[in-house]
């Protein structure tokens, strides 16, 4: 094999991994697009109406979104998986996130790995196809966490005074269950700095309850 | 400030937290999920240190390799050579260093064969049978694929050390190789031309290493023919000694 042919031989490979980080923006855009959208169905919840038929909306939103991550699933198999994780390790994020915060709304339990997997319609092992990483996974919940200050904020406007403090158990739990993780110096590690700027908000929102008497109030009266 | 104070001392002791939490909620579903969290992200961290230092071996097995050549060629050792190759080949499995394993074997190949190693060839190099405490299944095949982009860019590299190989030859008195290897240099050039920008973002980088090789090359092949008739063979060899050095420190800089 001469040199000019070995080269653009190199140069085929080179243009099928252009197409397929041509196929895999697209798909990804379509991806971020849904995103968006459930992300819009779930913002009403922040909204002074009650959110319980929100949850139910979300499900419903997520049966739009399995629809398309398992296009990706199918079309890329793992082995590229690693090479080109950085394209759609922004949008897997926010999926996770939207579906921890979805089932969140629903049961107010920490979503597995395994179940936001299941609503994205992807895997948990790598080998098996299309899969969570669990960086991603915990960046979602992360994301959820933010989210869930901002939801205590926007409970105690709408009037509801135990859901606040529901929410700063969870988000401690969620804290001390970060803290047994030995993070290294990476993206995760930053996002997890930020959590406890998120506790801090809710407690200051529990303090502010308590110190008016209306946490006891709605112990007593909405548990 | 209560809450800071919170911070503070977790910020600072954060293993005595570990315990804390752990005493606090051992319970909670959610600490039980991140437990498993723990272990699975600490397995993967592990596995990618040691991938980052299988990587490293091999970059400096690939370094040695190529620098034994440098020094063996005149005794053309080759044979030896190969055996210490195939030592450290076995090394090499899921490594990331492998652009230089692919500049130290397309160097060997070039050596030996005048031509250049393809990817098939390194790849068919790199399938290694599990002998020793084989799994139950029997002999287990065990495959590692180079990349076209980690074969590109460990051709680039080879470039620099075809320059080197170049220099070092008209030092030597051998008039020949220059010319052969200019010409080898200028196609793998070509071929570099052709794949232009739509390759990883390191080869641009590279190309301009490559060009400064290959201007290296040719003027030294310009040199030869210029001045070849006018100095007699035993003199070329000072001759180009000393340029060899101007060359070396030119490099040193660059």
């Amino acid at each position: 094999m001469s040199v000019t042919e070995m080269f653009s031989y190199i140069q085929g490979f080179l243009s099928a991994d252009q197409d397929v980080r041509e196929d895999i923006r697209k798909v990804v855009q379509n991806l971020e697009q849904t995103a968006r959208e459930i992300l819009t169905v779930l913002q009403s919840v922040h909204q002074p109406s009650g959110f319980k038929e929100k949850g139910q909306l979300c499900s419903l939103a997520g049966k739009h979104f399995t629809a398309s991550v398992e296009c990706t699933g199918g079309e890329e198999s793992f082995e590229i998986e690693s090479e080109f994780h950085e394209h759609w390790r922004f949008v897997l994020q926010r999926l996770a996130f939207l579906a921890a915060f979805a089932v969140y709304l629903e049961s107010e339990n920490l979503v597995t790995r395994e179940e936001v997997a299941q609503i994205l319609g992807i895997e948990v092992v790598r080998e098996k196809g299309f899969h969570l990483d669990i960086e991603d996974f915990l960046a979602g919940v992360l994301i959820m966490a933010s989210e869930l200050s901002r939801l205590a904020v926007n409970s105690v406007t709408a009037g509801d005074y135990s859901r606040p403090l529901r929410i700063s158990n969870f988000i401690n739990e969620l804290d001390s269950g970060f803290r047994l993780l030995n993070l290294k110096n990476d993206p995760l590690r930053k996002r997890y700095d930020g959590l406890k700027y998120d506790v801090k908000k809710i407690e200051e929102v529990v303090y502010d309850l308590s110190i008016r008497g209306l946490a006891k109030e709605s112990e007593s009266g909405g548990n | 400030m209560n809450k800071r104070e919170g911070e503070g001392w977790s910020r600072r002791n954060v293993e005595a937290a570990q315990e804390h939490d752990v005493h606090a909620n051992p319970s909670s579903p959610i600490v039980a999920a991140f437990k498993v969290f723990q272990q699975e992200l600490d397995t993967k961290h592990d596995k990618y240190e040691r991938l980052v230092k299988i990587s490293r071996d091999v970059t400096i097995e690939s370094k040695r390799t190529i620098f034994l050549l440098h020094r063996q060629l005149i005794q053309l050792n080759y044979l030896n050579l190969f055996n210490v190759l195939c030592g450290f080949m076995m090394v090499v499995f899921r490594a990331l260093g492998i652009q230089e394993y692919v500049e130290a074997v397309s160097f060997l190949h070039y050596i030996r064969h005048r031509s250049l190693i393809s990817l098939e060839e390194i790849n068919a190099r790199l399938v290694f049978m599990r002998t020793e405490n084989a799994p139950p299944l029997g002999a287990h095949v065990l495959t590692f694929q180079v990349t076209p982009a980690d074969y590109l860019l460990g051709v680039a590299d080879l470039t620099g050390e075809l320059m080197r190989l170049c220099i070092g030859s008209v030092g030597n008195g051998d008039i020949d190789t220059p010319f052969q290897l200019s010409q080898f240099l200028r196609q793998i050039h070509d071929g570099f031309s052709y794949i232009g920008n739509t390759g990883p973002y390191e080869v641009s980088k590279k190309l301009h290493t490559l060009r400064q090789s290959l201007g290296k090359v040719e003027d030294a092949c310009y040199t030869l023919r210029v001045r070849g008739s006018e100095i007699p063979k035993h003199m070329l060899a000072d001759v180009f000694s000393s340029r060899t050095t101007h060359m070396d420190t030119e490099e040193g800089v660059v």
